[in-house]
């Protein structure tokens, strides 16, 4: 066991699986001789060598292009997205080629590749390195979808997602990369080293795609929420005084629906929190999910909690993430109706 | 300073339904006056040629110039046979749309020669990665035909279980990558696979197509900037057969330069080439494969060639382009020229070709019996619920369940 902040357990799952298996690639922008703009890829390719680890031109479609070609090929890429704003470029090739290749070919061909990419805001940085954009690929078929909240998960989450067949887009909450950040901005942020799931095995360890996890036990409401936001919730519960269950989903395709609905049947109440726009976004098939499988034991409205909708705003970055007060709100709200 | 008024312009071609077609532009150098350079030697001696056309038969049907491969005989007739072939397929199979029973099909008249000489060019287990005009790659490397029609029929044995639309065809056994509707995606992919094929110390190199609308795309671009980044052991062709649907190649930016000079900028050599002529096909491609054999990269081929026929079945042509343009193409056609060379050295007749010619159709013939026997559009090629299956690799709790409603009929 070592300590690891976010960033170094990414750091360790690509470590072990390009130790283990010689088909894995690490490609992306600045990922190669200088190790990411994040450092996650640090040192990798120092220890790897060029072959294995290495710089793309600044063109997103042609890295996941490429991806897929390798993963025809038989090879296993794990290509880095530098920010989650900048995958749209490579929207046609996640969406038409990726995701359906192992369909259309009717399994006769397949892309084994693992997008990682650093999601959302409170970093200062302005519209164009702060989206989360999870909803887009949550709509296609044939991808995964993972965002973790901790460094635990992170790594063996990363391991899961370069072992799995399909293709999966990894979302990385870049601000809780140094520290689980629960949204309070105002006051210093807790490094990853307090806190108990910065305990993380050197050695390869894997948490399943498709399970949530119940972080926080609870009897009178439940929330479910994912990557930075789980911290987020976590605060708004232990200052709200409410009771409240709260689910990290971890993966939202595939979703974990059943602990979803087992804690909302029990519990009556539910708030749904997410950092991304409002209006079509996870948030909404959550929410008519716990409606299709807990409506005969709902005690009141579900409630959201996301972003506004509009671009992420600049100078107004802490008006638009929604932060412990707005949760703690929703979850009095629910406990009033 | 001027400041006269600015004005658009949008490229128009020259000759349009109901008047002649004109193709009198074009600069169409001899056969064998194209140079033909060292497959070793270095990109920026070779900038010159994608302005030339590496040309080997002449207008008598001799095989001239340093491009001239010098196949034997027996290969040649076997590319007639495989031309003939790919013919024969396509105005059936077009028959067979016309009946209804296939909704959609796409011919490849007048482009025989691309496929079916670069397929010859390359080794059989080199990795393909076509557009859906080049089913000559798969009559080539000899894949039945049966097989082809059961995808177009979505029949109960199409191998693709009715997921694809018609001519999509798939087929790992011989290399042939899944064909997508959405253009330029298999240029990218397959500079991966090259990519992944020296990563690997491989031998096998890879070969895509496009046509020359799809040179647009940005991942005809990002092709081309990873092949030269990485020295992908790739050929990437543009066949340029002039139309795009309706749209003329001058629309693709083909007005003012060629496509194979796309090339230049990215420092990969660029060949141009009369894609109707057998020989010099198979002889650019050769040069191609050697360079990237030898782990000195990418080459960018424009196949210069031209759309006898519709875009597809659900195209006609004579709304936009004059009904006879095909007909003055001043390259002809690729079995035609094939069929005057052999005959010209002694190798061929035409009671011998129309023999040939008829036994093609009769083998077609043959194998849409057996095809239809399994069924053709409307015949239900598996169990619906099949469609859940290959969406991943294992069946994920929110597609069981919406499986079990299909079933249920909710």
């Amino acid at each position: 066991m070592a300590r690891m902040n976010m960033v170094q357990a990414l750091n360790s799952a690509m470590d072990v699986m390009l130790a283990r298996r010689p088909e894995v690639v690490v490609f992306g922008e600045d990922v190669g001789y200088f190790g990411g703009v994040f450092r996650c890829t640090a040192n990798l390719q120092k220890r790897y060598g060029r072959t294995r680890v290495f710089d793309a031109p600044i063109a997103e479609g042609g890295i996941l292009g490429t991806a897929l070609g390798m993963g025809v090929y038989g090879l296993r890429p794990v290509v880095e997205i530098q920010f989650a704003d900048y995958i749209y470029p490579a929207y046609d090739q996640l969406v038409s080629e990726a995701a359906r290749l192992r369909h259309r070919s009717a399994g006769g061909f397949t892309a084994p590749i693992t997008v990682r990419t650093p999601c959302g805001g409170g970093i200062f940085g302005g519209q164009t390195h702060s989206q989360s954009p999870e909803a887009v690929f949550t709509h296609v078929c044939g991808l995964k979808t993972v965002i973790p909240s901790n460094p635990y998960d992170a790594k063996g989450l990363l391991i899961s997602a370069i072992e799995d067949d399909d293709p999966v887009i990894f979302f990385e909450p870049k601000r809780i990369y140094n520290g689980p950040f629960d949204g309070h901005h105002d006051r210093p942020l807790t490094p990853w080293a307090k806190h108990e799931l910065s305990e993380v095995p050197e050695d390869y360890y894997t948490v399943p795609l498709g399970k949530a996890k119940v972080v926080r036990p609870g009897r009178d409401a439940t929330v479910l929420a994912y990557g930075t936001m789980v911290h987020v919730s976590l605060a708004a519960v232990a200052e709200s005084g409410v009771d409240a269950e709260v689910i990290d989903l971890r993966s939202l395709v595939p979703l974990d629906e059943e602990t979803i609905a087992e804690s909302v049947n029990r519990t009556g109440r539910c708030v749904i929190v997410h950092e991304a726009t409002r209006t079509s976004g996870f948030g909404a098939e959550l929410s008519a999910v716990v409606q299709e499988n807990c409506f005969w034991r709902l005690e009141a409205p579900v409630e959201r909690v996301t972003g506004w909708d509009t671009p992420y705003p600049h100078a107004f970055e802490w008006d638009y993430f929604p932060g412990p007060a707005r949760v703690a709100r929703a979850l009095k709200k629910v406990m009033e109706a | 300073m001027n400041k006269s008024p600015l004005q658009l312009h949008i490229p128009e071609p020259k000759a349009r339904p109901g008047t002649p077609a004109d193709f009198s532009g074009l600069r169409i150098p001899a056969a064998g006056a194209t140079r033909r350079p060292p497959a070793d030697a270095n990109e920026s001696e070779m900038r010159d040629m994608p302005y030339g056309l590496i040309r080997v038969l002449d207008e008598q049907g001799r095989a001239v110039g340093d491009w001239n491969p010098q196949l034997p005989p027996e290969r040649l007739r076997e590319g007639l046979r495989h031309m003939l072939l790919t013919r024969a397929f396509d105005e059936r199979m077009v028959k067979q749309q016309r009946v209804g029973k296939t909704s959609f099909y796409i011919k490849c008249t007048g482009e025989e020669a691309v496929a079916v000489a670069q397929a010859y060019a390359l080794e059989p287990s080199d990795m393909l990665f076509p557009a859906y005009r080049q089913q000559g790659l798969l009559i080539a490397r000899g894949w039945s035909m049966v097989d082809m029609m059961c995808q177009v029929f979505n029949n109960t044995k199409d191998r693709l279980k009715g997921r694809q639309l018609p001519i999509m065809y798939s087929v790992p056994e011989v290399g042939f990558f899944s064909i997508s509707g959405n253009l330029a995606t298999q240029f990218p992919q397959a500079v991966g696979w090259a990519m992944a094929s020296a990563y690997k110390n491989d031998t096998r190199i890879a070969a895509a197509w496009v046509g020359d609308g799809t040179t647009a795309e940005a991942d005809f671009h990002h092709a081309l900037v990873f092949a030269t980044v990485y020295c992908a052991p790739v050929i990437l062709n543009v066949v340029n057969n002039q139309w795009a649907i309706s749209t003329f190649q001058g629309i693709a930016g083909g007005e003012h330069t060629t496509f194979a000079a796309r090339a230049i900028g990215y420092g990969l050599p660029g060949l141009r080439v009369d894609g109707n002529d057998f020989l010099a096909v198979y002889a650019a491609t050769r040069w191609a494969a050697e360079r990237a054999r030898r782990n000195l990269g990418a080459t960018l081929i424009e196949l210069y060639t031209y759309r006898a026929a519709a875009h597809s079945t659900s195209d006609d042509p004579t709304a936009y382009r004059p009904d006879d343009e095909w007909k003055k193409w001043p390259l002809g056609d690729p079995i035609e020229r094939l069929k005057k060379h052999l005959i010209g050295i002694g190798e061929w007749s035409e009671p011998r070709h129309a023999a040939l010619a008829q036994e093609a159709e009769e083998q077609v013939k043959a194998a849409l019996k057996e095809a239809e026997s399994y069924g053709t559009l409307g015949t239900p090629p598996d169990r619906p619920e099949s469609m859940f299956d290959d969406v991943f690799k294992e069946l994920p709790p929110h597609l069981q369940r919406q499986r079990a409603r299909m079933r249920e009929g909710n």
